[in-house]
Order: structure tokens, then C-alpha cells, then sequence
């Protein structure tokens, strides 16, 4: 092949090239190659270092979810069709991608009551984000509001994509659990570009969405809302309540809490928006024959046709995670989606009222919630977690890390994966604490 | 091909793909008043899902069905002991938020892969956290316009980006709320030294630098550029989105670059799953690690641990560490290959796509004449001028059985084929390759209207993307 390029050795394509002083000439210093059996060994090694939630009973949610995945989601993920291919541009070569996205866009778009969906961003996290950022390119605003009771990771992320723009955030309180509306209506001026708020929110607690968005609207700000998806199997989706974009977190559609990631960002909104929405789009159309195809379209919006003018700088998404979704959702049907959500319901329901009941957890407020709830404790969270990890139970989330008034306070998640006898030895070890 | 109906058009009422335990503790009340009363979701068993995903599967071109000499996105093989690690319960089946101890593995994984990137770029420090490179993008022009403000320097409101950069470049610097400055190429193809002379000034932030370029051509200015940069009082941020091409050979660390980001679902091999989750880590020089993202992963003896305690900090990307499973991959991937192997894979990569290069030059134009790095940008002006262009080049070459290259990128070359083959690939595959461009380009000549009407292999002819985006049809509305 060198002789082919007129090179006389490997040394030379390089050192015709990158002058010398520029040239790395030592050796990296990394490990040695492994063989497949030892790298196997290797990292085998490294995860039993870790303690899974296989072994760990999961009481944990706030933000990632020990959901059940079904067979048929990891079957379809793994085929290397999929797993091995990049972002469809030449159409003709991924219809089977594309067309998948298309239904994912079609589920998002039913899950939530809007009318466009893209075809994923990231995370929860940074699809509020861009929620905000383009809330504020419709409205020409530069405020945005957001509630204390949205997800702190979700609000730390938007307070770094915002930055860098100049829109100025402001945070509004809770009470009782949820979003306090009238504190909502104190805030917002005409230079507020949108209100966000979290469905259930981040304490578990339904908030009353119709309210804010009748106190958003009358100012002219948008309605954002972060929802969780199984919730949506039962409860009224956003877009019944009039909110304009609807975003969340998607790991609960099929993908294992992974440490975080991959996590798949859902965003829809309204149609008369489309033009400003961030990431991909599939479209159907029609081949040169007149026979239903799909393509990406309205990438005018997009960074490699607008360059700095574009809606988001977002290029590679989370499209195999958007897969899990549409898999997920597809196998579990309305009434499986459904059945998901209130075997969660029930078993929160059950979980909490046997700690207010039967041990010395009460109860902060009595709002509404589904599946995750907060409860105030006898002891600090830290040592009641210690305590519970030693009887292999995974405990709740110590709000008094995120909330310094809820110090002492829970906060626990209970999914349609846990049992009965898993929940009763939950109770029994905080009976016993 | 059959077309495959929609998932939705499968549905028969009352069938379902799962089945899920029954209620075994007692039923709470429902708030009735926000229960939801319709949800239109497919109705399928689990066996049409399958078949269904099954079809679509078959409609798809991939790395582990054919050859994919994308430019600019690394399509190189993705091998499958990285799928398996990936998959272990101890890493897929781990929250986020249990407590250190219990997930010292998992920290371990990112403290070292950290560690790795940075002595390949010659990095001081690295973040996983974004979770695609244009994320990476995002945090290194933030920690750039942090460092600067850090020092009350605020009047530097300019990135300088180069005409030949990937779009996600200028897109990033206008999300972090700079301005941009584009600096032209030279005739070489590099940054036109007098041009970039003429660009700085006070309000320069910074300028991104993909190196080598998006034409495959290693920026020999570099050094001149950096310093050039610097003495502006600019800093300069570096698109690993090449890295693949110089891993051992050149450390962008070394000649001033003072942040980076990696692709790992292009130069570690990690797939890219028809558009993501990939995840663009993010090397910085010592003086921009007070701004990393928290939580950063530290170790204190042999105990790894989350450090959100970075007053400087440009805050959180990501609504947690990243794509973590993806850097378990690549992980996997730089200790199977080691410093040797790395070095070998960017020494495949690029004599494979010089070789592709002096095999096409005869028919193909290419307009940056010399050595190519791991790619090269060819143009097909000649077969413009017999009424067929690169986009019919793009699509005929799948009937052959090849993914198309990336065309009509980067923007200053005319109807351009930009091919990246990777290391990869044998030699009987791009011989292949070649063979198909060159009986594309005598098909030009000689029955053009074949190339101008392809695909024809594929399971749609050529798909008509004016009508979806003059009438979009985004979601199935049941007509």
C-alpha cells in the first residue's frame, strides 16, 4: 500500500506532515494492550467493585429509576443494525431508523398531549435547558422562572447553559410540596420568557399544572414541564393543561439506571414552534416511486446547515436510547403503561402509609403523589441509610443535601419492581432503627 | 422492498408485548379528578414487536454490514467484547446517587479512562461529563468565558472559528453567547496565517481549532497559531473530533491548545447507535481546572470519590456524570489496544486513507493535493460537469453495497466526497471501494441517468426530503 501512496515507510505520511516540533516522540504512557479474555477478566473485576442494585434493594429514585426492562427492549437495542450505525443522512440507507424515530416522535408526542417531538436530546437535565433557551427565542424574553421543586441537577445544568446566554433565572419557592402559585404570579412580568415546573415534581408531589399555566399565559411566558413518562401512563399528560413544551427524563422507558447514563432527554411542543425547536426531525414522505419513506427534515434549524444562527449547537443525540422508548412503549401498550404506573402508585401509597403508620417517619405534607414521597426522620438521613445499607435495602435520597430546611428529610422511591416482602423489610428496618 | 406499516398500524386491540406481576399490596385511591382517560399506544404482542424491529433492522445500513467511509465520524469497527463489559450488572445496573462506597468500581472506571485521555492529549485534567462532543464544545467555550471573567476580562466577546470547522462549532460559541469570527482558509487548505493576523484583537475570547482539519490535513501553523492566539490573550480550544488520525504521534496539549474534547464514539470506538448516545469528554490545561464541571472524581489513596467542592466551577452538563456505559466501552477499548495499539490504529488509519486517496486521484479531483491524514476530501466537479453530482456519487454507491461518504462537507470544497476509511478496514475491502467509484465515475460518462436515479438496490429509490420539509408530517396522526 505504501507504494501505492509513494511513501517509503509509515514514519514518512506522518513527518511530511506534522512538524517536528509539534511531534509527539516518546511513548504514551498508558498500559499495555490486554487480550479480550484479560480485558474481560479485567473489568468483571472492576463492577464487582460496585454494588448493583441485583443485589441492593432499591428505594432510590430522584431522577433515575429502578424500573423493570423488558427482554424484548435489550433484544431489539442490541441488534447491530442499529447499535452499529450513525445518524441517518442518507436517507435511503437507514429507513429502518428513520422510520423508528418517526414512531418514537409519534409516542412522545400521544405520551405527553403535544404535537411535535424531536428525536431526543441528552437528558432531563439539558432538555430543560433548551426548553428555556428556546422559550426565550419565541418570546424574545430574556427571564425565566423555575420552580425549587424541579429536579437540582436539572436547575444547576440550566443555570450553566443559560449563562452563557445572559438569561437571567429566578427561583420560586414551594409549599406544602408542590409549586406555590401565587408566589408564580408575584414573579412573572412581561419579560418572563416561561415558567418551568416538574410533573410529578421532584418530592413526588402532582402539581397543579392548569393553575400555572393560566398564571404563565396571562403574562404571555410559556409553560414548561419536565414529566416523568410512566407517570404519564396515568395521570393527565402536560399538553391537557395548555403547557407549550414538554420535556423529562425517558430512562424509566427501558434503560437501566447505568450510573447516570445513557439517559434519554424527551422534547415536544407545540406545532406552530417547530421551527424553533432544537435537535432532529424525522418526516415522512415519499420515495421517487410514491411509496412511504422517511427522512431527516427541517434541519434548516440545525447546526450543520445554520452554523451560528442555529436553534442548538446538538448533534449526536441519544437515538439508540429513543430506541429503548419506542420498544418499550410499543411492548407495554396503553394498558401495560398503565398497569406499570399504578403498581407504583399503590406501592408508594402502601410503602408510605405503613412508615407514618408504624414507625417514627411522619409525614412533611399531604399533597398528592405518585410514586416517589418524602417523609421527616427520627434520625439523620445519613445514618438511617448506613443503617438500611447494612440490611442490603438501598435508602432514599437525603434532601437536606439539596434543601438545607429539609434536613432530616427523605426521600424515597418505590417502583413497580418492588415486592410486597421487600417493602414490608424496608418497614421492618426502620422500625427497628 | 415491502414497505413495514407503523408500529401503530399493527395494533389490534387488546394485545400487549408484557406481561407485569399483580397488585400485591393494598390499592390506594386514585386522584380521580387527573386520571388519564385516553392514551393512544400501539396494541402488538411481543412476537410483532420483534418481527416488526426485525424489518425495520433489515432496512438498515451499518458498520457490521458494510464498509462506511463517513468523514469526520470515525465509522471505524466496534468491537464486541466492549458490549459485553458494558453490559455487567455492576455498571448497568448502578444508581447514580448510591453512596461512594458502594460503587468504588464504577468511580475507578472514570478516574482512570480521565486519566488516559488526558496523556493522549496532554491534558492536565479531564471531564466525562458531556455527553456528546458538541456538549464538549459547549463546556470548554464556558470554561473558557469563565477563566476570562475570572480575571475581569469581560470585554472578550469573539470566538474565531476557521471556514473549513464542523458546524457545531459556531453553533456552540453562539450558545455560550460569544460572537463569531470566521477566518478563511488558505489555498493549502490550513488557517490563513495573515487572515487570523487581521482577526485578533482585544474582544478574541478564543478560537476552535479541529486538527487535522475537517479536510484531513494537519495544520502545520499550529504552534504559530496557539501562540499567535495567546498573545491576543486568547485561548485555544481544540475539536478532538479528529484525534483518531495522530493518537501517539501529536498531543494537542503540547503545543498550546488549553482545552479539548474527545469523541468517544469516534476515536475509542464506541458505537455511535444511529446518532447516539456517544460522549465527548473534555481535557483541560492546569489553569482552566478550577472551571471543570463538577463533581469532578478524585482519589484519595486508594478511595475514589465525587468532589463537588469547586467554588470556580462552570457548574453541571449533565443531569448527572455522563454517559457513563459509554465510557465503560471505551474504557475497554484503550486497555485491549494500550499505547501500542493505539498508536498502530492511527498509523492504519491514516495509510489507509492515503492509499484510498492515490487510488481515487485519478478520477477523481482532489483539490488539497498532498499527504492526507486520516481522511481526505475528494470533489466530483469533473462529474459535475456530465450532469452528475455528488449527492447521485452518494447514493449510487449504496447499491454497491457501501455507505455513502459524508458530501457537500466541509463547505469550501466544491461537490465534496469527504472519506474517512479508518484503520479498520483490509485492504480487499477499500480495493472494493475503489472499484465501485470508479465504475460510478464510468457510469457517468456513460449512462449517467443510472447515478442520477439511485438508489435502486435499496428498499426506497431516491427519498423526495423537499416535500417532507415543505409539508412536515412529524407524527402519525392515524390518517
Amino acid at each position: 500500500m505504501l507504494g501505492v501512496i509513494g511513501a517509503d515507510n509509515v514514519d514518512e505520511l506522518f513527518n511530511k506532515q506534522i512538524p517536528e516540533s509539534a511531534r509527539f516522540d516518546a511513548e504514551l504512557n498508558l498500559p499495555k494492550g490486554l487480550s479480550e479474555q484479560e480485558v474481560t477478566t479485567l473489568l468483571e473485576k472492576m463492577a464487582a467493585e460496585n454494588r448493583s442494585l441485583k443485589e441492593l434493594v432499591c428505594f432510590l429514585g430522584a431522577g433515575i429509576y429502578d424500573h423493570y426492562v423488558p427482554a424484548v427492549v435489550e433484544s431489539v437495542i442490541s441488534k447491530p443494525e442499529f447499535v452499529t450505525t450513525y445518524t441517518p443522512y442518507q436517507a435511503e440507507a437507514s429507513q429502518g431508523l428513520l422510520q423508528s424515530i418517526y414512531e418514537y416522535q409519534s409516542l412522545v408526542c400521544d405520551l405527553t398531549g403535544m404535537e411535535v417531538s424531536n428525536a431526543s436530546l441528552y437528558d432531563g437535565g439539558t432538555a430543560v435547558s433548551e426548553a428555556a433557551l428556546m422559550a426565550s427565542s419565541v418570546t424574545g424574553r430574556t427571564k425565566v422562572l423555575v420552580s425549587q421543586a424541579v429536579h437540582p441537577n436539572y436547575r444547576a445544568v440550566l443555570r450553566t447553559y443559560l449563562f452563557g446566554r445572559g438569561i437571567e433565572i429566578t427561583e420560586t419557592n414551594y409549599k406544602n410540596g408542590v409549586t406555590d402559585v401565587e408566589a408564580i404570579k408575584d414573579k412573572l412580568d412581561e419579560q418572563t420568557a416561561c415558567v418551568i415546573v416538574q410533573y410529578p415534581n421532584f418530592f413526588g408531589c402532582i402539581e397543579s399544572l392548569a393553575d400555572i399555566a393560566d398564571a404563565a399565559h396571562a403574562v404571555g411566558a410559556l409553560l414548561v414541564v419536565s414529566a416523568d413518562p410512566i407517570a404519564l401512563g396515568l395521570i393527565k399528560p402536560p399538553g391537557r393543561f395548555g403547557a407549550d413544551i414538554v420535556v423529562g427524563e425517558a430512562q424509566a422507558l427501558g434503560l437501566p439506571p447505568s450510573f447516570g447514563g445513557p439517559l434519554l432527554g424527551i422534547f415536544a411542543c407545540r406545532k406552530e414552534h417547530v421551527w424553533k425547536m432544537p435537535g432532529r426531525l424525522v418526516g415522512a414522505t415519499v420515495d421517487a416511486d410514491g411509496r412511504r419513506a422517511y427522512t431527516l427534515t427541517l434541519q434548516a434549524r440545525e447546526q450543520h446547515i445554520r452554523r451560528e444562527k442555529a436553534t442548538s449547537n446538538i448533534c449526536t443525540n441519544q437515538a439508540l436510547a429513543a430506541l429503548a422508548a419506542t420498544v418499550y412503549l410499543s411492548a407495554m401498550g396503553a394498558d401495560g403503561l398503565r398497569h406499570t404506573a399504578e403498581l407504583c402508585f399503590h406501592k408508594a401509597h402502601y410503602a408510605q402509609s405503613q412508615l407514618i403508620n408504624k414507625t417514627e417517619c411522619e409525614a412533611p405534607w399531604s399533597t398528592p403523589f405518585f410514586k416517589e414521597f418524602v417523609v421527616r426522620l427520627s434520625k439523620s438521613a445519613a445514618e438511617t441509610n448506613e443503617k438500611l445499607l447494612r440490611r442490603g435495602i438501598l435508602g432514599g435520597l437525603d434532601l437536606g443535601r439539596y434543601y438545607p430546611e429539609l434536613e432530616g428529610h427523605m426521600l424515597l422511591c418505590v417502583t413497580e419492581k418492588r415486592t410486597r416482602e421487600e417493602i414490608d423489610r424496608l418497614l421492618e428496618a426502620f422500625a427497628e432503627l | 422492498m415491502r414497505t413495514e406499516p407503523l408500529i401503530y398500524e399493527l395494533s389490534k386491540n387488546g394485545r400487549r408485548g408484557c406481561t407485569l406481576p399483580d397488585l400485591d399490596v393494598p390499592a390506594a385511591a386514585l386522584p380521580e379528578d387527573i386520571i388519564r382517560d385516553e392514551l393512544r399506544l400501539p396494541q402488538v404482542s411481543e412476537l410483532d414487536v420483534v418481527r416488526h424491529f426485525t424489518h425495520l433492522a433489515f432496512r438498515q445500513m451499518s458498520i457490521d454490514g458494510c464498509f462506511y467511509p463517513l468523514g469526520s465520524c470515525t465509522m471505524k469497527y466496534n468491537p464486541k467484547v466492549n458490549e459485553r463489559t458494558a453490559a455487567l450488572d455492576g455498571f448497568k445496573c448502578l444508581h447514580p446517587l448510591q453512596p461512594e462506597d458502594t460503587c468504588q468500581g464504577a468511580l475507578r472506571v472514570m478516574y482512570e479512562l480521565g486519566d488516559y485521555l488526558a496523556e493522549i492529549g496532554g491534558m492536565d485534567a479531564v471531564t466525562l461529563q458531556p455527553a456528546a462532543g458538541a456538549l464538549g464544545e459547549l463546556c470548554g467555550v464556558m470554561m473558557i468565558k469563565a477563566y476570562h471573567s475570572s480575571r475581569g476580562d469581560s470585554a472578550r466577546r469573539v470566538i474565531l472559528v476557521p471556514d473549513s470547522a464542523h458546524g457545531t462549532n459556531p453553533a456552540t460559541a453562539a450558545m455560550a453567547g460569544f460572537q463569531i469570527r470566521k477566518v478563511p482558509s488558505n489555498e493549502r487548505g490550513t488557517v490563513d496565517i495573515s487572515a487570523l493576523e487581521s482577526a485578533l484583537g482585544d474582544d478574541v475570547a478564543g478560537m476552535m481549532l479541529t486538527n487535522p482539519n475537517t479536510l484531513g490535513i494537519f495544520e502545520s501553523d499550529v504552534e504559530t497559531i496557539c501562540r499567535m492566539v495567546h498573545e491576543a490573550g486568547g485561548l485555544m480550544y481544540g475539536d478532538g473530533a479528529n484525534m483518531n488520525a495522530v493518537l501517539g504521534r501529536y498531543r494537542p496539549g503540547d503545543v498550546g491548545f488549553d482545552a479539548m474534547h474527545f469523541n468517544l464514539h469516534k476515536t475509542f470506538s464506541t458505537p455511535h447507535g444511529g446518532g447516539g448516545p456517544g460522549s465527548g469528554p473534555v481535557g483541560v490545561k492546569s489553569h482552566l481546572e478550577p472551571f471543570l464541571p463538577v463533581p469532578v472524581v478524585i482519589k484519595d489513596k486508594d478511595m475514589y470519590s465525587l468532589d463537588y467542592d469547586r467554588p470556580q466551577s462552570i457548574g453541571r452538563l449533565h443531569s448527572f456524570y455522563g454517559n457513563f456505559l459509554v465510557m465503560v466501552r471505551a474504557y475497554t477499548y484503550i486497555r485491549s489496544l494500550g499505547r501500542e495499539g493505539l498508536r498502530q490504529a492511527a498509523e492504519s488509519a491514516v495509510v489507509n486513507a492515503n492509499y484510498l486517496m492515490a487510488k481515487l486521484r485519478s478520477v477523481y479531483e482532489v483539490p488539497y493535493d498532498h499527504f492526507c491524514m486520516h481522511e481526505f476530501v475528494a470533489s466530483a466537479s469533473e462529474q459535475k460537469k456530465l450532469g452528475v453530482r455528488a449527492l447521485d456519487i452518494a447514493k449510487r454507491l449504496l447499491d454497491m453495497g457501501f455507505h455513502a461518504p459524508t458530501v457537500y462537507f466541509p463547505l469550501i470544497v466544491e461537490e465534496a466526497l469527504m472519506i474517512e476509511p479508518t484503520e479498520t478496514e483490509s485492504k480487499e475491502t477499500l480495493d472494493a471501494f475503489v472499484s465501485a467509484m470508479l465504475q460510478i465515475d464510468q457510469e457517468a460518462r456513460e449512462t449517467p441517468d443510472v447515478v442520477k436515479t439511485a438508489p435502486h438496490e435499496m428498499p426506497v429509490s431516491r427519498v423526495d426530503e423537499t416535500t417532507a420539509a415543505r409539508r412536515p408530517n412529524l407524527a402519525w396522526t392515524g390518517e
